[in-house]
């Protein structure tokens, strides 16, 4: 078995770049760390919490509580680290852009994890432009070393030029491995709060100053950059130039060996001087980007020169070694022995045994549908359902259902509901409910609690009763936070009762009134079942009525002119399929399941 | 020895692709090599379509494999190894579980699924269908399909089969040693002519 990774004081692991990071915060002597679950960035926090018992890990409600409590830890001298997905850098940009005035006392890193290509997010934002926006170093590794050595080199930068620093990465550097060299813990004092009213509370007055010290910041890092590791210029030919960063470098590396590189690894403020070098050593420039023409349109603006770049490298979507060879070698395109062949596609759904199935099943047999969030009932959409209409971003189900009672009435809403998750409520949907109650808006919220933050692969949050390292935390109760914001008619259901969810669905569509119901139940990838159990099919009694069929269970296929039920995917602690047949064609054992 | 390896190991979400990955990619290591790996997380594990690319040899720059260079797909259901035909170098073959799991698509009528064994043929793809499962249950336990898979695929590749078991024994819990090992052999044995 493998040894905890604190204890290995050196050589060499393989790592992924989340690994990586959570690698270099341990080594570098971060003191606290928070995140909030979100593809590509979860694994971060959950290897601190795993593995490095020095550092001081935890799950915030959301990012911006995440970002603040940091910053609090960093006002008091320690080393400090939040990491979280690219939109969740939206949700945490009030603080952000902030602290970029008030600065750091102890090194602050944020891990912005953006996601070309949306692999799990619903847009492809570059947040280089938001760390340029709110004026604060930007690092971008483009392997595991370069995001545990950039870790370290983060916090120096944040603590001497009191700077928050933005750690970059991408879908394609979290969830890579590569090599990386370790080394031992350096421990760094926590010096203390120490009162400073004039660095830490921008009024008007002190913000002022604030800003032109930031501008002066930029400056001197900019020059500072050029001197840097973090930037760095590979001769090659001359006759070719790339200035490239992040993942692209490898790409550039793969298909363009004997080109000059320039390699940036500290995308804001730009190495100017090292760029002015690079610029007049080579005959032609491409610029490799992932996304935006962030460097691009910068270095162009600067030294108005002709380069290629946006016009031969796709904007949207994630890069990739051929994409970029079409781009800077196309006579180099390697030669495909076999065709692309048409298969279905294979999109991911709720799994076998998921609660929300019968909430989303029930709520399709009674003709509604529900506005949505984001989390694993975002696949309510999928057919057979088709049962979830919209999501906007964590917690707007609860707004955009309020915001379409206005604009149309209740009668022309309606069965629309909203469909939220318990830890996507309690990240930002309490505000949406507020406000329904406030204003008096009308409808039924469906908080669909698993006991779980599931989509992002199972992590606590605060109604779990368990905190990061899985020791007791308290319960947030649902029940009495609904009732506190003013809903009065309230009920909690079991999901996989059929019966009861219609009916709960069913009485709350129907009245004139907001109401909340709480479909409860964990989970599967909490539940060990304690035995095998699968749903058995009598051929003689099957009517073929597909009826099984419309809880789109993966277990459950169609063959021929009957049902197939997969022994291998059936989930123990389910009986869904034996509640919907009309003709108890299908049983199953579920005694000890609960 | 040519200087770098290209493999892909395809599936769904839940047939422990990522440990396979894990397993090769730590072989690899043992065996001397710069390894690099990519893999999705997230949303696609949900049932999706999911694959992880493994590149070990001298120097790696990519972690992602480029199409027409794969040297080997070792894929965990049938048709998801047809699906990344295109990535195949010309010298490179399939090996793949037999195994069928319908995706949503057809369950719920949209499309069918194919004629993976049809399509085999037709295309001439080098594939090797392996029963897997069947091998599996002999074992005792469904959970070693993963691995009864890479020992049928690890003789084609540049790895020492004592670098192969120390992978395994780093990448399993201790209970489970023996019977991923006894996988492991029984598909080496079985089909990694």
């Amino acid at each position: 078995m493998r040894k905890k990774l604190n204890t290995i004081e050196k050589g060499t692991l393989l790592l992924s770049g989340n690994e990586a990071v959570a690698r270099g915060a341990w080594e570098y002597g971060v003191h606290f760390a928070t995140a909030y679950p979100g593809t590509p960035s979860t694994e971060i926090l959950e290897t601190i919490g795993e593995e490095y018992d020095e550092i001081d890990a935890q799950w915030a409600p959301n990012e911006k509580v995440g970002l603040e409590v940091i910053a609090g830890a960093s006002f008091a001298g320690a080393r400090v680290l939040t990491a979280m997905k690219h939109v969740g850098l939206n949700v945490a940009a009030d603080p952000f852009f902030t602290l970029s005035y008030i600065g750091a006392t102890g090194g602050i890193v944020i891990v912005s994890a953006d996601d070309p290509g949306m692999h799990s997010s619903q847009n492809e934002q570059d947040n280089r432009l938001m760390g340029k926006a709110a004026k604060v170093v930007i690092l971008e590794p483009s392997d595991s070393q370069e995001a545990k050595d950039m870790v370290g080199e983060a916090l120096r930068i944040s603590e001497d030029f009191d700077t928050p620093v933005l750690l970059r990465m991408t879908t394609r550097i979290c969830h890579s491995k590569s090599m990386v060299k370790v080394g031992p813990r350096e421990e760094f004092p926590v010096n203390g709060y120490v009162t400073d009213i004039k660095k830490r509370v921008p009024i008007p007055y002190h913000a002022r100053e604030m800003h032109k010290r930031v501008e002066k910041r930029l400056e001197d890092i900019s020059a500072w950059g050029s001197e840097s590791f973090l930037n760095r210029i590979e001769d090659g030919d001359t006759s070719l130039g790339i200035i490239t960063s992040g993942i692209s470098y490898q790409y550039v590396k793969e298909v363009s060996p004997e080109a000059s590189v320039l390699k940036i690894g500290m995308s804001n403020p730009l190495p100017w001087n090292l760029i002015e070098k690079f610029i007049n050593m080579v005959d032609r420039i491409i610029f490799v980007e992932e996304n935006d023409p962030y460097l691009e349109e910068n270095i162009k603006a600067r030294f108005l020169i002709q380069a290629d770049g946006e016009n031969i490298i796709p904007i949207e979507g994630e890069l990739n070694p051929e994409i970029v060879r079409k781009a800077v070698h196309p006579g180099t395109i390697k030669k495909v022995t076999f065709s692309d062949i048409e298969l279905p596609a294979r999109p991911p759904a709720l799994c076998p045994g998921c609660p929300h199935r019968g909430a989303f099943y029930c709520l399709s047999k009674l003709g509604g549908s529900s506005t949505g969030d984001i989390g694993c009932y975002t696949l309510g959409m999928m057919p057979p359902h088709n049962a979830l209409e919209t999501t906007v971003c964590m917690g707007a189900s609860i707004g955009v259902l309020s915001g379409i009672e206005k604009a149309t009435g209740r009668k022309e809403m309606g069965k629309m509901v909203a469909a939220i998750g318990e830890s996507t409520f309690v990240h930002s949907g309490i505000t949406g409910l507020i406000d329904m109650v406030y204003n008096g808006s009308t409808g039924t919220v469906m908080i669909m609690d698993n006991s779980l933050t599931a989509m992002t692969g199972g992590q606590e949050n605060p109604t779990t009763g368990k905190n990061l390292r899985g020791e007791p935390a308290p319960i947030l109760n649902l029940e009495q936070m609904v009732t506190a914001c003013g809903v009065k008619y309230i009920r909690v259901v079991d999901p996989h009762d059929l019966p009861e969810m219609e009916k709960a669905l069913k009485e709350e569509m129907a009245r004139e009134e907001l109401s909340v119901i709480i479909t409860r139940r964990p989970c599967i990838m909490t539940y060990r079942p304690g035995k095998i159990s699968v749903a058995i099919l009598d051929p003689e009694k099957c009517i073929d009525c597909k009826m099984c069929m419309k809880l789109g269970c993966p277990a459950i296929s169609w063959d021929v002119d009957k049902p197939d039920i997969s022994g291998l995917l059936c989930w123990p602690n389910c009986d869904m399929c034996v509640q919907v047949c009309p003709v108890d064609a299908i049983s199953k054992d579920m005694e000890g399941l609960q | 020895m040519k200087s770098v390896t290209n493999v892909i190991i395809c599936g769904t979400g839940g047939q422990g692709i990522l440990l396979a990955s894990e397993v090769l990619c730590a072989a690899a290591t043992h065996a001397g090599n710069d390894v690099k790996k990519s893999e999705v997380h997230g949303m696609a594990q949900r049932g999706g379509s999911v694959s992880s690319h493994v590149r070990f040899g001298e120097k790696i720059y990519s972690p992602l494999v480029e199409k027409g260079t794969a040297d080997l797909i070792l894929a965990m259901e049938k048709m998801e190894g047809l699906r990344w035909s295109p990535y195949l170098a010309s010298h490179g073959k399939i090996v793949a579980c037999d195994m069928k799991i319908n995706p949503m698509t057809v369950n719920t009528g949209v499309a069918e699924y194919p004629d993976v064994e049809e399509i085999i043929e037709k295309e001439n793809l080098p594939v090797k269908l392996i029963p897997a499962v069947e091998i599996a249950e002999e074992l005792g336990n469904l959970r070693v399909v993963n691995i009864v898979l890479t020992g049928a695929v690890s003789p084609h590749l540049p790895i020492d089969e004592v670098h192969w078991k120390k992978a395994i024994e780093e990448s399993v819990p201790p209970k489970a040693l023996k019977v991923n090992l006894e996988a492991f052999r029984k598909g080496r044995e079985l089909f990694g002519k």
